[in-house]
């Protein structure tokens, strides 16, 4: 009973924070309702016993990607109405993206329907018992049956990594203060940076 | 504590619901009350520093101090500035407070006392503790001001930025525990140091790891020397500066929250927890819960040192510190202790459904190539 009530609660609310995404006016409070979209999905990922997915989407996409998003958004000075011509501008495009969607979801939810799709089970030799845990059973799987296409992931990545830093890396010039020799300022003591000096009265000092 | 609510005669799910409710609640209200005595404490040990003498009025050498504060705020008015987006503006500070209590959940305070006893407990608090920038950066944000946009500004980049070298911290702890669960990371340290001390502490090579995830805590924290978040010197109070009243003992509480979090965090992760220090039968007889809240002291007592003696950081060393040093560090310990647990056969009992002794290269192409089995062979 507690599961199907903490079922429909993480449903409706999932359904409900992502429509308001789109709803809402302040695209502050869109990247907010997006927040509360992932955490409820997260939480539906719990009750199906995938706990180890529920976490690295809170960790991944609530708790890296949304900040940015939510620290992007906030520092966007955003024109309201140029944002509604956008909108219509963009409707039909959105409309095929939305029947593309809906087509999709038809036709996954049809090929379940006929049968034949043993969900959780990639292959017989890789069959999940219940005994073993998430994250044991994912380790297992992706250092082993899929090592290849898990490293090919690993090295895509470092090199999207890479490009973006090579892209967005400005050296400053030599010379410049932006270029700090941390170990030079903490060796620095007082006798190098201050003197001492006794000047006369209404005479000043030389420095 | 369900099988107890079975007993009274309730249905084993109003059981459950029941003993989680006052699990709960047994873990929020000492937290609470800890974080009422701490922050007494830690205004005791800065004055002892400063050689004042702190709060020393209301009650027996002052302990009541937080109370009074406490009914104190409580009385106050709430004011929301009128340029606030007033919804988020009053979401905040709920929000860094509840996040700050949800992270208890899997904290093992003895053997076996835990609400939540889960798989992934390790992960479960990382992910838990991500959450708390939100609260900092929508207070900022919804405040409307320019002050505390700057400091939510600096909290966002700062909690990333350590959050990252804490994660490859957490990995090197899971490798060599073995496991996310948070009861059994403490008992695989069990005489971990030669078979006779408790803790992680004690390994050279989790040692550094040590240094590295305490300095990170107090970074996470925004805890001096890294307290950019609300360095009084510039940003007035940070992200706090408009709030009022409770809103405002709000942000406290959950700080002080979040602080005793870490502390008990380094307890768990490196001090074994609720094991007594040194692997000596005499010492069992004192309660587990006795020596973790001996531990999680012990680091708080470090915390208020801390502030008390070293100076703020600035922000772009706060930066290097966080991306050119502990990470690139953090990292290299990852592979080498990885690296040394292989070698030594330390996971020679891990789950694994394909031997990787035996799978040749070959072997990894051909079932790669193989067609999606999902369908064809599951029948």
């Amino acid at each position: 009973m507690i599961q199907t009530l903490a079922f429909y609660l993480f449903a409706t609310l999932v359904v409900a924070s992502a429509v308001m995404v789109i709803m809402a006016r302040n695209p502050v409070h869109s990247v907010l309702w997006l927040i509360l979209s992932f955490f409820n999905a997260a939480g539906l990922m719990v009750l199906v016993g995938a706990e180890f997915i529920a976490m690295l989407l809170v960790i991944v996409y609530v708790g890296a990607v949304a900040v940015l998003f939510l620290f992007v958004v906030m520092m966007l000075d955003i024109d309201f109405a140029e944002m509604r011509a956008g909108f219509i501008k963009n409707f039909p495009l959105g409309i095929a993206i939305a029947l593309i969607l809906l087509a999709e979801l038809g036709l996954g939810l049809g090929a379940y329907g006929a049968g034949g799709i043993e969900l959780g089970t990639p292959d017989g030799t890789a069959a999940v018992s219940a005994s073993t845990s998430n994250i044991a059973a994912i380790g297992a799987l992706l250092y082993g049956r899929y090592i290849l296409l898990f490293e090919i992931a690993g090295i895509i990545l470092l090199v999207a990594m890479i490009g973006a830093i090579v892209l967005t890396f400005q050296a400053p010039p030599p010379g410049s203060r932006a270029q700090q020799d941390i170990g030079k300022q903490i060796a620095r003591r007082p006798e190098e940076a201050t003197v001492m000096k006794n000047p006369d009265i209404g005479k000043g000092v030389e420095l | 504590m369900t099988a107890f609510f079975e007993g009274l005669g309730l249905p084993y799910e109003w059981a459950w619901g029941v003993a989680t409710i006052a699990g709960i609640l047994l873990i929020a209200l000492p937290v609470m009350l800890a974080v009422a005595m701490v922050i007494y404490v830690d205004r005791k040990v800065l004055g002892a520093i400063m050689l004042r003498r702190g709060p020393n009025v209301v009650g027996p050498f002052g302990l009541l101090q937080s109370f009074a504060d406490g009914l104190k705020v409580f009385l106050q008015e709430t004011i929301i500035p009128s340029a606030a987006n007033k919804g988020i503006f009053l979401l905040a500070p709920i929000i860094t407070f509840t996040v700050a209590l949800a992270a208890w959940a899997v904290i093992p305070f003895g053997d076996g006392v835990v609400l939540a006893d889960i798989n992934v407990g390790l992960l479960y608090i990382l992910a838990i503790s991500s959450l708390g920038v939100y609260g900092v950066v929508m207070s900022g944000w919804a405040s409307n001001s320019k002050y505390p946009f700057f400091s939510a500004m600096r909290a966002a980049a700062q909690m990333i930025s350590y959050e990252v070298s804490i994660g490859f911290i957490l990995v090197c702890v899971v490798l060599w525990a073995g496991t996310f669960n948070m009861s059994g990371i403490v008992e695989a340290q069990r005489g971990h140091g030669l078979g006779f001390v408790n803790g992680f502490f004690f390994n050279p090579l989790l040692f550094p790891m040590f240094v590295v995830f305490f300095i990170s805590a107090l970074a996470e924290t925004a805890r001096a020397p890294f307290d950019l978040t609300e360095a009084e010197s510039e940003l007035v109070a940070g992200y706090q500066t408009e709030y009022s009243s409770m809103a405002f003992a709000l942000f406290w509480l959950g700080e002080y929250a979040n602080i005793l979090l870490m502390c008990s965090l380094c307890t768990i992760l490196f001090m074994g927890g609720w094991l007594p220090p040194i692997e000596w039968a005499p010492l069992y007889y004192v309660p587990g819960f006795i020596w973790f809240l001996l531990k999680t002291f012990f680091f708080f007592l470090l915390f208020s040192w801390i502030w008390a003696t070293v100076p703020r950081y600035r922000y772009d060393q706060l930066m290097r510190l966080g991306w050119k040093v502990f990470l690139p560090m953090s990292l290299v310990f990852v592979a080498v202790i990885s690296g040394y647990l292989m070698a030594t056969g330390h996971f020679t009992d891990a789950p694994s459904l394909v031997d990787p002794a035996t799978v040749t290269p070959d072997q990894i192409v051909e079932a790669v190539e193989a067609p999606t089995p999902a369908v064809s062979t599951a029948s």
